[in-house]
């Protein structure tokens, strides 16, 4: 079980800020990750429908899409980066 | 140790007081660069921000980006706060603070860190408008990445 975290419309869309969810094993990169939560309702298709608009944060870092998210407690998706 | 202070809060701050903080009592401190940013309204329209933000990686990553703007510039003292929550046009989101022994060195900290605080920080700014409707989502500025880019060589 990981725990997945959601940030502004990524949160908004998906409808949830927060779940845990067992990952399939072919799931090994934050970019598997993405394209694996988009096939799990409208909801998540529509917030992760363009997948280079989403940031990845493992254990609360920014990693690229091609991290592997193998041991990761905590993955965090959201849109870049709005604040100062 | 070099003091960094950073804070994620709902509370406002007080850039004067905070300054005091990394002065009082040094004299090996020759320069003060400080920069707050505030809520602005360009079109008349907007009745708040509400600020999103990561908490615990919020803080975390302010902190990463403080401990490299630090041993880069070689800073006397660094403090950065950052506010979330509901704030309204006029009112103060962020504070840099950067000392230093000369004048550069605190100006490049200052900078350094706000332009990699806006496109690394984990927050995220939605607009609320005056007619009681909710906007948009604020969207992320090419310039702001190469704002940013421009200190990766």
């Amino acid at each position: 079980m990981v725990k997945l975290v959601y940030f502004a419309w990524v949160r908004e869309r998906i409808g949830k800020g927060e779940e845990e969810l067992e990952l399939p094993p072919e799931v090994k990169t934050a970019g598997d990750l993405i394209a694996h939560l988009a096939t799990l309702g409208e909801e998540y298709e529509n917030a992760l429908q363009f997948p280079k608009a989403i940031r990845v944060a493992i254990n609360q870092e920014h990693v690229e899409h091609d991290e592997p998210i193998a041991g990761a407690r905590e993955i965090g998706l959201f849109p870049p980066m709005t604040g100062g | 140790m070099t003091p960094l202070t950073v804070r994620v809060q709902s509370e406002d701050f007080d850039l004067s007081g905070e300054s005091r903080t990394l002065t009082e009592g040094r004299a090996d401190v020759g320069a003060v660069v400080s920069f707050v940013g505030l809520c602005r309204d360009e079109a008349g329209s907007l009745s708040a921000l509400e600020l999103e933000h990561y908490p615990g990686m919020a803080e975390a990553e302010i902190r990463r980006i403080g401990e490299t703007a630090i041993s880069r510039f070689g800073l006397l003292g660094l403090t950065a706060i950052h506010r979330h929550g509901k704030i309204a046009p006029g009112e103060q989101i962020v504070l840099v603070i950067a000392t230093a022994p000369h004048r550069q060195a605190a100006f490049d900290g200052a900078n350094f860190m706000m332009d990699y605080l806006k496109t690394s920080a984990p927050f995220w700014k939605k607009e609320h408008r005056k007619d009681g409707s909710s906007g948009d989502w604020v969207s992320a500025k090419d310039a702001d990445d190469r704002a940013r880019d421009r200190w990766m060589d």
